[in-house]
């Protein structure tokens, strides 16, 4: 059943984008058009990150193994999303102004802490393909852990760009809190597995 | 660069928005596909055109309401402006309260069309109608205990859904020293575009103060108290590590979250560079002669 529905993650993943091209033409991207798709972007980005980190734990306590592959998928397209995003930030935004842009790198936190979430995602999306998980062997799941540092950087990103009010970023960061306690040994040992019937 | 530009109306809203983003999104769209610039034409020194009707209507920070900018402009519709009284009190000689209707006989606003800095990075040209403060005060005659003023825009949570967040502390509160508030810069508005101001840019009357951030220009006021020391905004009190008493635009002042150096101004797409004082440094520059400005941000 999974199995046979799985497709459904590429149009699912790029319903985001086909909205953004749509309420682009229908002139729906608010007076400040440019700061849409950036924020848009950016949470979808977000989102499909925090998904692909759900797919490990529920397959480890719900047996669910045809789940797996979606997971690279999700990955891949939290990736398009953070290129996106980025892409949007240096060449609309900014313009390709490179004296601006390395002085909101140098003066502003939150725009390191997010191209840093995706310098860590970069290797990552390289690194996906079966080829590479056969040359790097054991390495590759250490190198792909990176994940973790990347989410919980990207929550950091966004708790530092919203305006006083932080219960969002507040929620998706007890999501990702939440997915990344799951996988601390003594958390996965305890929470009951279920076994083949 | 004029602060105040005679202006001829344009009556209708300008729908010019979509089409100017569209036209420059494909020429930026060139640039990153390695066309040459010189097809693009050289950039233009920035004019100061007014920002049409639509998105100065449609584009508005008033928590009140929402903190989403698009939902302010559909939750205004149960708010009533009239009638509507503006209190001044506190230390001056003849407190005194207004109705906004005499305001509007009594001082006769004219047009000014201003520059608008939101904290946020990005800005507006909005032709507005309103008087000076001053005149206000000339009225009330502050007492030489008046240092400060303290504006208070109205508190009504079932009118204003945003109030009922309870993560601010309303009724929303501003302050101007009062050697700001004398500056003929210093306006309070009750129209844009030839006409009354709509519920979202803060009708029936709110201050408009240029050369401060947006945040600065309180709106839909009831009271302006006339106080001995410095009132403490709303925005201070939730963030006081980014917004000052002051908030002077200042490119030189960097926010954790938003380039202070550079703004949008809606409808366009290159980013500019924000000018000290929003443009205003001759109005302005010797109030705060000085002070240090990156102390008193």
């Amino acid at each position: 059943m999974i199995a046979r529905a799985r497709w459904l993650v590429h149009p699912l993943a790029l319903l985001p984008l086909a909205l953004l091209f749509y309420d682009f033409l229908i002139d729906n991207l608010t007076a400040n058009p440019i700061q849409e798709i950036t924020q848009r972007t950016g949470k979808t980005a977000l989102i499909l990150l925090i998904l692909t980190l759900v797919v490990t734990p529920v397959n480890r306590h719900f047996r669910l193994p045809d789940l797996v592959p979606l997971r690279k998928r999700l990955g891949l397209y939290a990736f398009l999303y953070a290129t996106l995003h980025l892409s949007i930030f240096v060449g609309l935004d900014y313009f390709f102004d490179w004296e601006l842009i390395l002085l909101e790198l140098s003066e502003k936190l939150y725009v390191l802490v997010g191209l840093t979430a995706w310098l860590l995602l970069l290797p990552l999306a390289v690194t996906s393909t079966k080829g590479w998980q056969r040359r790097l062997g054991k390495r590759w799941k250490g190198l792909h852990r990176l994940i973790y540092v990347a989410a919980s950087a990207v929550i950091l990103h966004f708790l530092w760009l919203v305006k006083s009010d932080i219960r969002e970023p507040l929620a998706y960061g007890a999501g990702v809190a939440l997915l990344l306690t799951l996988r601390l040994p003594p958390v996965r040992r305890w929470l009951p597995r279920r076994t083949p019937e | 660069m004029r602060a105040i530009t005679p202006l001829n109306i344009t009556p209708e809203p300008l729908y010019l928005n979509r089409r100017a983003f569209m036209r420059t999104f494909g020429a930026g769209l060139a640039v990153a596909a390695g066309a040459p610039a010189t097809l693009l034409g050289a950039p233009s020194e920035p004019t100061d055109l007014p920002t049409s009707f639509k998105d100065i209507t449609h584009y508005n920070n008033f928590y009140e309401f929402s903190s989403n900018k698009q939902a302010v402009a559909r939750m205004v519709s149960g708010f009533e402006t009239t009638p509507w009284q503006l209190e001044v009190t506190g230390r001056v000689a003849k407190p005194a309260l207004f109705d906004v209707e005499e305001l509007i006989t009594r001082f006769q606003p004219e047009e000014r069309v201003y520059r608008l800095r939101c904290v946020e990075g990005w800005s507006m040209v909005i032709p507005w109608h309103g008087f000076p403060l001053a005149r206000i005060l000339e009225a009330v005659q502050p007492t030489p205990e008046a240092r400060y003023l303290k504006f208070i825009t109205v508190h009504r949570p079932r009118q204003m859904p945003g109030q009922k967040n309870g993560w601010y502390h309303w009724p929303y509160v501003e302050g101007l020293r009062l050697d700001e508030a004398l500056n003929d810069l210093a306006i309070l508005a009750t129209g844009l575009y030839a006409k009354k101001l709509l519920a979202q840019n803060g009708a029936p009357v709110r201050l408009v103060v240029p050369w401060k951030y947006g945040f600065k220009s309180i709106k839909s006021i009831v009271r302006i108290e006339l106080v001995k020391s410095r009132p403490t905004s709303l925005w201070m009190r939730a963030a006081p590590h980014e917004y000052g008493f002051y908030a002077n635009v200042n490119p030189k002042v960097p926010h954790p979250r938003w380039s202070q150096a550079s703004e949008r101004r809606i409808g366009e797409f290159r980013r500019r560079r924000t000018l000290m004082y929003n443009g205003y440094e001759e109005q302005v520059a010797h109030l705060y002669a000085g002070m240090d400005l990156k102390a008193n941000y």
